[in-house]
This record gives structure tokens, sequence and C-alpha cells, in this order.
């Protein structure tokens, strides 16, 4: 590949000097654990930024009546709280930053299937994610519609709409590549041998996702597409003043988004399910259940999106049969919980920080999905719907369950993305008052929607005050407890003690490559034999 | 006992919190057991104790409990909660219908008597439908005593219903974000006994009315806030669309009728005209065309008390 006498897997990844200087060796890498690590700091950057909003709001709320800001600042904080969450850190979050750095190592592979393509949705990401960003800094007004950007009140609002909603419909696309990218890389590119009951369960969520990502993104591009029109031009697709309906918007806007809950959540127990085995030195148990829950997920993820909508005008018959569905999406949920925790029976746990956050997660996870069996119930969702229950509901998902996986996942594979060991210490302590923030925060919330508080509200009746001031207290431990994990992970990856190939004792394949691994990872495809497999710790 | 808002103040209570009590202690099983379960483990087959692991890779017997006892579970979860669900979706022929119009950001209720009122009278033990409408966006409406919420959207007639069972006045609040001032949009429900209740409903003298009454000033700025001039005029000074309120009553401003420049004193009369006829007197610096008449909306009764209120803006 080089005229020069060293091969490029002479050193590792990041020391690896292609034909670009500087910036441009990453912004124009194809390599697929650079393009990781650029996902992985951007999002780092904008998910501190959706934190000071969050932090903002709770703020606000901690008291009745005007604290900081008013009405207008505090709708616009929301909606892009939202906007910076959902579409630029937990819909791309783990399959962007990890599923770009350990798929193709994960399946013996030396990069994905079109490394050009994959630094495209990168560029496309950033695209997007400045497009969003534009509508705050520019124009007149922030967003305020809330990151659903409902109708009509989308193409009422006299706020900067288009470069918000054209920004979401720019990192669809990014979405979009990623997932073909990932399906052609694990139906091409498994190691000779590895067979499909063989791959480790990291890549089979990403493969779950890939196909949500695929084919649920496009409904979102077109239905936000069509908004964009309705503003400019008044087409009356969703305008009822011009014959058209709003809740035939809705409805194409959770025919993506509920998938997309999917999107975020699958790759999250992937991740769970690589570091619950190797921590408990044990093979997983029920493999192919957890395998048979992924593609269940998936698949009937695609038709319980009206659940969103029990309250919005639907038929009787529809609303019962998505409610009968949601019950049964569930099931394969619950039969993962049930499967991990039984990994951990007669194992021999290991209790590193990557573990604490993975018993975190289902700890959490299992309180989010819980409390969605209640809003699942039509009789008692009536009552919750569009309360403070519900953005606790979904926190607990979406920030509990992805953002849990994910500082698991960096604890887990922080060695082998940066070669270098974090403080194990500084890591449990942070994990500690993460956790202990998170809950304070959020499960008030639950308190508040069931005393009736509806969400989205600025300003409240003292009734609601003792569980909101709870709630900002929360907020400000679980932001201590980030900062420190945070600052650890920073000052380890620069001066951390060397990282051995293998610190974990794991059985999947990126233990067996050198921590960083080098460019091409591999010097030679490992082959799977009979006995072989990913969680083989005998 | 109540978990959830308050009193059992409808028809629908028993059902949805059954239903809610039923997922709730489920769910707080299996939250604590497995938790507790897990910790068990984590303690017990900790490396210290037990060094070596022993390879159990899954149990088809176990797999299949795990999946037929929790899909029992939830589809008992399911009924429960079609079961307080099914009579919300068609009212009792002989209820009571008031209209329910929702704009930003106020909801009015209108009855078939002609009488609008921003309160909401409802009759005790008598099926009360409301018929729902939207002038903007989409609103809900939400009386969580009553466990009732059903969205008000533009173009569509929807509806929802109850039968009041408690005396007394409960919160009604808008459910779906709407905007500005959105977590303003609340109000109150008085449930009175039949009646009284005919009483009010025949009773001509008024053409707003509103419930509890602490002072006329409090109640100046409940009606002002539930027909949402905070919207456009703020109360600490800061110009928004139309002038603020504060300091407002007893000075002099320089405003433009017909064309022509005058100060005039705010006074009673004053505020009055620029209620009903806002466009009479625009206020030097501020636009024409940007306020509705409330003429009709509002009784000289609660303009009266409107400008109690804007006398305590110092």
């Amino acid at each position: 590949m080089q005229a020069s006498s060293k091969t490029p897997n002479d050193v590792s990844y990041l020391e690896y000097q292609g034909k670009h200087k500087g910036l441009w060796k990453w912004i124009l890498s194809t390599d697929h654990k650079r393009i990781g690590l650029l996902y992985l700091y951007s999002m780092m950057t904008l998910f501190l930024v959706g934190v000071t909003l969050g932090l903002a709001m709770k703020f606000e709320l901690i008291a009745p009546g005007k604290t900081i800001m008013e009405a207008k600042d505090y709708n616009a904080v929301f909606t892009v709280h939202g906007v910076i969450m959902i579409f630029m850190i937990v819909i791309p979050g783990l399959p962007a930053v990890f599923g770009n750095f350990m798929l193709p190592i994960m399946i013996g592979a030396k990069d994905v299937a079109f490394p050009k393509l994959n630094l495209l949705s990168w560029w496309v990401y950033i695209a997007g994610a400045i497009l969003v960003i534009s509508s705050v800094l520019f124009g007149d007004g922030s967003p305020d519609t809330g990151w659903t950007f409902y109708a009509p009140y989308s193409f009422k609002t006299g706020s900067n709409m288009l470069p918000a909603i054209f920004g979401a419909f720019v990192l669809g696309f990014s979405s979009i590549l990623t997932g073909l990218n990932f399906i052609v890389t694990i139906h091409r590119m498994r190691a000779p041998g590895m067979t499909w009951t063989k791959m480790p369960l990291f890549p089979w969520t990403l493969y779950g996702t890939a196909w949500i990502q695929l084919l649920a993104t496009p409904v979102v591009g077109i239905t936000l597409v069509l908004v964009a029109l309705e503003r400019i031009f008044g087409i009356g697709v969703f305008d009822p003043a011009l014959g058209g309906d709003p809740i035939l918007y809705q409805h194409l806007f959770w025919i993506y988004s509920h998938p997309a809950v999917y999107v975020m959540i699958l790759p999250a127990m992937g991740a769970i399910s690589e570091i619950i085995p190797t921590f408990s030195q044990k093979h997983i148990f029920g493999y192919k259940a957890i395998v048979a829950s992924t593609l269940a997920i998936a698949f009937v993820g695609y038709f319980v999106w009206g659940h969103h909508m029990f309250t919005s005008g639907m038929s009787g018959t529809a609303q019962y049969t998505f409610s009968i569905l949601t019950f049964l999406v569930a099931i394969p949920s619950a039969i993962k919980v049930f499967n991990w925790i039984s990994t951990m029976y007669k194992g021999s746990i290991n209790l590193q920080t990557p573990f604490y956050w993975a018993a975190g997660f289902i700890f959490v996870f299992m309180i989010g999905g819980l409390s969605g069996l209640v809003v699942g119930a039509l009789a008692t969702n009536v009552y919750l719907h569009d309360t403070a229950f519900v953005v606790a509901h979904f926190h607990f998902i979406v920030f509990g369950g992805v953002g849990f996986s994910f500082f698991g996942a960096i604890h887990y594979w922080f060695p082998k993305m940066f070669g270098r060991m974090y403080d194990a210490t500084w890591a449990n302590i942070g994990w500690l008052i993460f956790t202990t923030g998170f809950l304070a925060l959020y499960s008030p919330m639950f308190y508040l929607g069931m005393q009736g508080m509806p969400r989205r509200y600025y300003d409240y009746l003292e009734e609601f005050h003792a569980a909101n001031i709870l709630s900002t207290l929360g907020s400000w431990v679980m932001t201590l407890g980030l900062i420190i994990i945070l600052i650890n992970l920073f000052r380890s990856a620069k001066s951390g003690p060397i990282a051995p190939k293998d610190p974990w004792k794991g059985k999947t394949l990126e233990w067996t490559v050198p921590s960083p691994p080098p460019l091409e990872n591999f010097d030679q495809i490992p082959e799977y034999h009979e006995k072989d497999g990913p969680y083989e710790y005998q | 006992m109540y978990i959830l808002a308050s009193t059992q103040a409808s028809n629908f209570v028993a059902d949805v919190d059954r239903a809610f009590l039923f997922i709730l202690a489920v769910s707080f099983f299996f939250l604590i057991a497995l938790t507790a379960v897990m910790i068990y483990f984590i303690f017990r087959y900790n490396k210290k104790r037990h060094p070596k692991a022993e390879q159990i890779k899954g149990s088809n017997l176990l797999e299949l409990i795990w999946t037929i006892i929790p899909t029992i579970l939830v589809l008992i979860m399911f009924y429960y909660g079609w079961a307080g669900w099914k009579p919300m979706k068609k009212a009792p022929e002989d209820s009571f219908e008031i209209t329910v119009v929702a704009r930003m950001w106020n909801f009015t209720f209108e009855y078939e008597n002609g009488r609008r009122t921003d309160t909401l009278f409802v009759p005790k033990d008598q099926p009360v439908k409301l018929n729902l409408r939207s002038m903007d966006v989409v609103h809900s409406l939400f009386i969580p005593s009553f466990r009732v919420k059903e969205d008000v959207v533009p173009g569509r007639d929807k509806f929802m219903w109850f039968t009041p069972q408690n005396e007394g006045i409960y919160e009604l609040f808008c459910t779906e974000y709407c905007g500005l001032q959105h977590s303003y949009m609340y109000n109150w429900v008085k449930v009175m006994p039949q009646d009284e209740f005919n009483n009010w409903y025949t009773d001509t003298t008024q053409q707003v009315a509103s419930a509890a009454v602490e002072s006329p000033a409090a109640t100046g700025k409940r009606i002002m806030t539930n027909i949402g001039c905070f919207a456009c005029h703020s109360v600490d000074g800061s110009k928004i669309i139309g002038p603020s309120f504060k300091g407002i009553y007893g000075h002099e401003v320089t405003v433009k009728t017909q064309g022509e420049e005058r100060t005039i004193t705010v006074d009673d009369e004053y505020i009055k005209r620029s209620i009903y006829e806002p466009e009479a007197d625009i206020v030097d610096g501020f636009n024409k065309g940007l306020m509705q008449s409330y003429q009709g909306q509002l009784s000289d009764e609660d303009i009266a008390n409107i400008i109690e209120y804007l006398k305590t803006l110092k």
C-alpha cells in the first residue's frame, strides 16, 4: 500500500500518517476507527450543549413563575434540547461511535463495506447539525415546536423552523447511509467460519437497527419535506384550513419516530450483551433467544406507533390494536433482561466500571420499560399521556437505557480505542454520583405526571412545586457525576497507563488485536472453527 | 389509596385506577424481585467467592417460562386498560352537551342557551358531553380528577364525556403543547348539585362567568390570563407586542386617534375602550391591527375586575 518500508499495520490507527496532515488526516480519513472517534467527539460536543439546555430547563422549573428565562426562551430551549438529543445523540449514538469502531473488528473485517460512504455519513451528520444549530443563531426566533414538529403549529409559528426541519431531514440521510453500510458489511464481510449464529450480539443488534434506519428513516424525511412545503407554499396536506389533516402528520411522524426508539435502544442492549458475559467470564445465557428477541423488537417495533396517539383521534379498533401490539413488544425486552441476569448466575463476576454501568442499565431500563406498560394500557394512557410521567418514562429509556449503555460501552472499549486504561476509582465514583443524580432527576417526574402536571410547561401550579425542586437538585448531582466521568476519561486518554491487548479477558475478536488496533485491524483475517465462538470461555 | 390526582370525581376513576394499580403492583414486584436477584448474583458470584465460572449456555424451558408468564400478565394489563377505556368512547344519549372552543391560549365553554364561560360549570351526576373545537392548532383538554383527556384538533369534530360524581372545583389543563402561553392555558371545572346548576344556568344577568372569586383584582388577573392578554402585554415594563401594563393606570400616554396625536390619561373609560375597540386609540410606537375586540367575550363586570388588577401593577 505505502512505498515506505513500514506496512500500515506496524503502527496503530492513531499514529498512522496517511496522505493528509493535521486535522485533515482525521476529517478526511476513511478508516472506520477514526470515523468512530469523529462521531464520538462531535457527539460529545453536542451532548454537552444538550445537557446545558436541559440544566437550564430544570433550573427554570425549580420554582413556579419566571426563574431565569421567559416562556418564549423556555419553549425554544426544550425544542432544541429535544432535537439535539434525539436526532444527533441517541439515534446515531451507539451505532455511529461503537458500531463504526467495533463492528468490523468484531466480525473480523478490515473496514466497513463502503469506507468512503462511511466518511460521507459523518460529513452529512455535521452538515445537518450545523443547519439545526443555525436555526438558533440566525433568523427571528429559535424553533419552538418541540422536537415533534406537530402540525399545524409547526407551520403557524413565526419562529425559524425551516433550518431546523431541513437539518433533521439531512441528519436522516446520515442514518440511512450508515444503516446501508452496516447491512452490507454484516452480510458480506464476516470472517470465514463466523456463521450467523456465531456472530457476537452487538453486531446482531446493529444489524436489526440498520434495517430500521434504512426502511423507516425515509418516512420522516418525506414528512419533514411536506412540513417545509406546507410552510413555504401552503400545499394543504396537513393544514386543516386548506383541507389537510394534522392527524396524518402525527401518523407519518410516529411511523418513523417510534421505530427510531428501537434504533436507539437495540444497540444499547447489544453493548450490554457484550459487557455482561465478559465480566461474568461466562457464556451469554440464551444466545438464540437474545438474537430472536432483537429481531422481534425490530420487526414488531414498526407496528406500535399509534400508541403515541391514543388521544389524538383514531378509531377504537386502531386504538386497542396498537395497545395490544405495544404490550407484545414488551415481551422480547423482558426476555433480554431475564437472560442478562441469568448470565450472571454461577459466573465469576469481576466488578469493574463497565459492569456497574451494565447493572445500572438493567435497573433503569426495567423502570423505563415497566412504566411503559402503564402508558401502553389504554385507560391509564388517556390519563398520563402528555404529562410529566411520559417525560420520566422516555428519559429512563432513551437517557437511562441508551446513556447508561453508552457510558458502559465507553468504559468497556476505552482501552481498545485509546490504548490506555482509565482510573477505575474515579470512574466508579462518577458512576455512583451520576446514577444517584439520574434517579433524583427523573423519578419525581413520574410522581408529577400522576398528580396531573402536563409536560412542556414553563410555569406550574404550587402543588407541583416540591417534586420539581427535587428534580432540579437531581440534575445538578447528575451533572457533577458527568463532569467527573468526562474529566477522568479525557485525562486517561492522554496519560493513562498503557492498556494490554485484552484487559478484561474478553473472547470477542476485538480483544485479539493490539490496543489501539493497527490501521487494517488484522495482520491476517481470523478464522472461526467448529469450537470457536464469541462467548466460549472454557 | 389515591396515588393518582386527588379525588374520585367521575364515573371513570374506579376503572382507570384499577388498571393503574394492577400494572403498578406487577411492575413493582418484578422490579424489586429482579433487582434483588441481580444484586444477590453479583454478590454471591463475585470472583472472590466464585473464582471459576460454570459455563451454562441457556435453557429452553426457562426461555419458555419467561416468555409465557409475562405474556399472560401483559394480556391481563391490556384487558384492564381496555375495560377502563371502552366506556369513554361512547357518550350516553341523554348527555348535557357543551361546546368547547380552544384557541391559543384559552378554552371557552359555550352552552346551548348561549352562555359562554371560561370556567367549566357542570351538574353533578349528569353525563356531560363536551364537543371539542379548535380555532388554530392542536390543543388537548385534560381534567386529571376525572381521568379524561382528549386532543382538540382543528378541522375535526371530536368529543369527550364524563359524569361528575363529587361537588367541587377541579383543575383543567391544556396538555398538547400549543405555543408561547401553553402553560397558562388552564382553568377550572366547577361541579355543582343539579338544582344549583340549574339556577346558575338560567341566570341571564351575566355573560361570562368565573368560579371561585377571591378578590376583584385576583379575578381580573385570572380573566386576563385565560383570554391570553399577557401573550402581548407584559406586567414588568418590557415591550412585547403591545404596551406593558406596568404602572399604566393613572399615567399619561400619547396615542394616535384617527391619525391625530393626543395625550390622554389612562382611566376606566380608556381601558374599556381599548378592550372593546382596540383600533380606536393606538399607543405611540405600536402597530395597528394586532388586537381583536373582546366585545361580547368580556362583560362590564369582567372589565371592572381587570381594572382593579391593573391598578395593582405599580
